[in-house]
């Protein structure tokens, strides 16, 4: 048995978390809602077994809290997500944590990140088309084969999840943490690479103008990921904190907006004309080439009506609420998804390039991202730690880990 | 006889003497010593303004009488002031819409036909119709309006035409429609000393193009002050600028000045000087401003907005403007000009409800700031009222509000400007070309009623003089967020204000307050 955070199946925590962060004064208490209404129990369980050929278990260092597992816990995924996951499941999916078996070409004890896609090869099936191609983000087979359902790895009930003392995973899963990134930079390699997968989802011209929508953890790794890959021109970031103001231009923000100034500076930096609808927010006939939309809720409506007619808008953040969508008809709007990461793709499907995880492993090391993990909790003060993330951005934190080498 | 203007010094005697702050004034107790300015005695208004007006046409300065210059084939446009003129608005009917029926008799009995009338805009919002017809009266507006009765349109890009450059460089580009005139009827109203003469129609029908020579930071602490045409940098390019027009096209202003009755008979207090109010006078005060206190802000806005001032006019001048312009500046000196011995530590101003850009509109906290740095610390001559490194204090509740349709470019430049840097050169440099060339603000200054995208950076440098000037600006009553976002303090109340002032100026310092309304300019000696 082991020491383990649980979620559990539970409607009526669901709906009472969903209604409270639902409306106005709920959102102000998410991180109390967060840790107080959410079906998850820290519990004893029993380590997963080894689903078969390949898998090794795994002693995680650090488990991040991501922008997705808090849309969980207070209630606002979709319940379109429902079917890919299987209760209860151990949550965590963005681990660095130690191999305890060998593999063929990786030997136990070795430091690794976890790319939590459960595709085909990790379900033991014949390769789906998208897996194929090299395309595992997009794999039909997440609720098929030797798995129970489960999109990612921390949302599937066989595989256990970083929150917890012990999992496993599949050995293409598991990407090797370089010698001297130390745990706390390796923790962030999941969503650097999640980042790096929406920048390349689509063509960005050199000089285009890219609006980011959000500076939480994935808001600001899309600025990096942009800077270091594209030659986009102006990056203008939405950023609701001072300490996600100051991060966004030391990542290589152009301009940095807050948010209830968001349309008329936009307006300002990109050209065209505000308009002022009698109901709703403001919106530009004008804007942004392509937007990033990176907080998954409100930002959504903010990325649609400032972005210029014939432009894109990728959806990086996990969206959780309902949206007008007046604008991707009216101003012929692209509108991308941009979930996890792939390996790069095959030749022969237009890929071959390096995977997501590899180009986040090289960059990490090297980026300014000293500081992000700047919260550290035990198991034991879930409740806090969980809490904080929720509230990350006002108490000025970026990244919030468990940490399993303490109890 | 008016009595002349005078400085009182504040003794215990001294009653409590009224401050403007927005649509509203308070009672202050000044400490003893503090000298006040106040202006001299409402100058008696011309009894009958028809016959000043027939005289002044018919017996101009350097030119032959307006009949004489007028013929029937002849293109003719007759210019005018606009909104921006006079504060407060004067009680119909304006002396513009008299002298511009007047004009146009003349020009009907020689037979012109081809007959304009534009309102010299500049950079400013349009005039809505209503405003168009307050200003040149009901008959006038009924014939004209709107196909010969139009704004000034700089951005028009068939609409002007470029005279030249003067001797410095500057471009000089003014109306279309005025260049190719062969006479330009000037009608202007002068309220304070820098308007009128060399500016009214290089700057009133002028551009961008044209108004960036004068209107900028270099400019504007170069003009020491703009009150004072001799000593101000702005006029001189003024007058380089009139002497192209000059050689262009043939100009006849007509320049009238007004006295200085800014309040109906019902506020008839606010203008008298304190130990002069009678019982009646102190109880209409004190229930009018209890009455005022209690009514929400855009009622009593509404209001404040129109209370028409029952000016009387005090001088009609006509003809050559280089000729006209000093004889208007007499009048304007001869109500408003009061004498005053050295300067002082810290100068006190009260800050109204109305300057030349919110009429009909909200007094944005840029506003409040080109108010109080630009028009009221400017109104000196020889020297400012506070010595170099001094305080100012101003009053104004600079409620962080703007008026979404006449101030669009205000807004972005509060939010998105001066949270950047407060810095006028800086602003100058990185900020200017962008709100003075974005096309949204370009179409809304030409189709709504917004201001020049520029003209908040205008207003910013409007105070380039004072904030080089003044060691400390504090701001009594203001929202403390919209003044900090200025990079100015906020003080409840004005022994909090000397209490901070302490730092900059000392435990004792000398104190001045000009008492305005009615604008009082000091001669400080």
């Amino acid at each position: 048995m082991m020491l383990a955070l649980q979620y559990r199946n539970s409607p009526v925590k669901y709906l009472t978390a969903r209604g409270a962060t639902g409306t106005r004064l709920g959102s102000r208490f998410t991180s109390t809602i967060a840790s107080n209404l959410a079906p998850l129990t820290l519990t004893q369980v029993p380590e997963p077994d080894l689903p078969g050929r390949g898998w090794v278990r795994l002693r995680p260092l650090l488990s991040g809290i991501c922008g997705s597992d808090l849309a969980m816990l207070t209630g606002r995924s979709s319940p379109y997500l429902t079917p890919l996951v299987s209760t209860p499941f151990v949550p965590g999916h963005e681990v660095v944590a130690v191999t305890l078996d060998d593999a063929p070409d990786l030997p136990k004890g070795s430091r690794v990140v976890v790319d939590p896609v459960l595709s085909c090869a990790a379900r033991g099936l014949r390769l789906c088309p998208a897996c194929a191609a090299g395309r595992q983000s997009r794999c039909t087979a997440v609720t098929s084969g030797g798995l129970a359902a489960g999109l990612q790895t921390g949302y599937c009930g066989d595989t256990g999840g970083g929150w917890s003392k012990q999992m496993v995973a599949h050995r293409s899963q598991l990407h090797v943490v370089p010698e001297g990134v130390p745990d706390e930079l390796a923790v962030l390699a999941e969503p650097l690479a999640c980042a790096i997968h929406a920048v390349r989802r689509v063509a960005l011209a050199p000089g285009a103008t890219v609006l980011v929508v959000g500076a939480g953890t994935v808001g600001l790794f899309t600025i990096l990921a942009l800077r270091e890959f594209t030659e986009v021109g102006g990056i203008h970031v939405v950023a609701k904190h001072r300490h996600q103001q100051v991060r966004a231009r030391q990542l290589g923000a152009t301009e940095v907006i807050e948010p209830n100034r968001a349309a008329r500076a936009v307006r300002r930096l990109t050209g065209g004309t505000l308009e002022s609808p009698v109901m709703g927010a403001e919106y530009l006939l004008g804007g942004a080439d392509v937007t990033f939309e990176c907080t998954g809720g409100g930002g959504v409506d903010t990325a649609l009506r400032l972005t210029r007619a014939g432009g894109t808008v990728v959806l990086t953040g996990m969206p959780s609420t309902t949206v007008d969508l007046t604008p991707v008809w009216f101003r012929e709007l692209h509108l991308v998804g941009a979930y996890a990461t792939d390996s790069g793709g095959v030749p022969e499907a237009g890929g071959g390039r390096e995977g997501d995880f590899d180009r986040a492993l090289d960059l990490v090391g090297r980026a300014p991202l000293d500081g992000f993990v700047d919260a550290r909790y035990p198991l034991s003060r879930w409740r806090e730690a969980v809490g904080h993330a929720a509230d990350a951005g006002r108490l000025g934190t970026v990244k919030v880990a468990f940490d399993l080498a303490e109890i | 006889m008016s009595r002349p203007g005078f400085v009182l010094e504040v003794d215990e005697r001294t009653p409590s003497l009224l401050v403007h702050q927005g649509e509203g004034f308070r009672l202050e107790k000044f400490p003893l010593g503090t000298r006040v300015i106040y202006p001299p005695d409402s100058l008696p208004g011309i009894r009958d303004l028809d016959a000043a007006i027939r005289h002044a046409l018919l017996n101009p300065h350097g030119t032959p009488p307006l009949p004489e210059l007028l013929r029937p084939d002849m293109k003719l446009t007759i210019v005018f002031d606009d909104i921006s003129l006079p504060l407060p608005q004067m009680r119909p009917p304006d002396i513009r819409g008299r002298i511009i029926e007047h004009v146009l008799e003349l020009a009907a009995a020689a037979g012109v036909d081809d007959v304009e009338l534009l309102a010299a805009n500049a950079l400013h919002r349009r005039m809505t119709p209503a405003e168009l017809k307050r200003a040149v009266g009901d008959r006038v507006f009924r014939a004209f309006f709107p196909k010969h009765l139009r704004n000034h349109d700089a951005e028009d890009p068939d609409g002007m035409t470029h005279l030249g450059l003067t001797r410095h460089g500057e471009d000089v580009e003014i109306n279309k429609r005025a260049a190719e005139s062969d006479l330009l009827v000037y009608v202007n109203i002068t309220l304070t000393a820098m308007s009128g003469g060399p500016k009214s129609v290089a700057v009133g029908l002028g551009s961008y193009k044209s108004l960036k020579h004068h209107h900028n930071v270099h400019t504007l602490r170069h003009s020491t002050s703009f009150n004072d045409p001799p000593n101000s940098a702005m006029h001189h390019s003024y007058h380089r600028m009139a002497k192209v027009v000059e050689d262009h096209v043939k100009v006849f202003t007509i320049e009238t000045t007004l006295n200085g009755d800014n309040f109906p008979e019902a506020t008839k207090f606010l203008q008298k000087r304190e130990w002069e109010w009678n019982l009646r006078d102190q109880a209409s005060l004190l229930a009018f401003k209890k009455a005022n206190e209690l009514t929400p802000l855009k009622l009593r806005r509404e209001i404040w907005q129109r209370n028409d001032a029952p000016f009387g006019v005090t001088g009609i001048h006509a003809g050559d403007p280089k000729e006209v312009h000093p004889l208007t500046l007499a009048n304007v000196h001869r109500q408003q000009l009061t004498e005053i011995d050295g300067q002082a530590d810290i100068g006190v101003w009260g800050l109204p409800f109305l300057c030349p850009y919110n009429v009909n509109s909200i007094m944005n906290p840029i506003l409040v700031m080109s108010l109080g740095l630009g028009y009221f610390f400017n109104l000196y001559r020889n020297k400012p009222i506070v010595r170099q490194g001094g305080v100012a204090i101003f009053y104004h509740p600079m409620p962080n509000d703007f008026h979404q349709i006449h101030h669009p470019s205000y807004i972005d430049f509060f939010e998105e400007v001066l949270t950047q840097t407060t810095d006028q050169a800086a602003i100058e440099s990185k900020f200017e070309k962008q709100f003075a060339e974005d096309p949204w603000y370009t179409h809304l200054y030409r189709n709504s009623y917004a201001y020049h995208g520029v003209h908040p950076l205008y207003m910013w440098y409007w105070g380039a003089h004072a904030m080089e000037h003044l060691g400390d600006v504090i701001f009594v009553g203001a929202d403390r967020k919209a003044a900090a976002r200025m990079g100015f303090r906020s003080a409840s109340t004005l022994a909090d204000a000397l209490e901070m002032a302490k730092d900059t100026v000392g435990g004792s310092p000398s104190i001045t307050y000009q008492h305005t309304p009615p604008a009082t300019l000091a001669d400080v000696r």
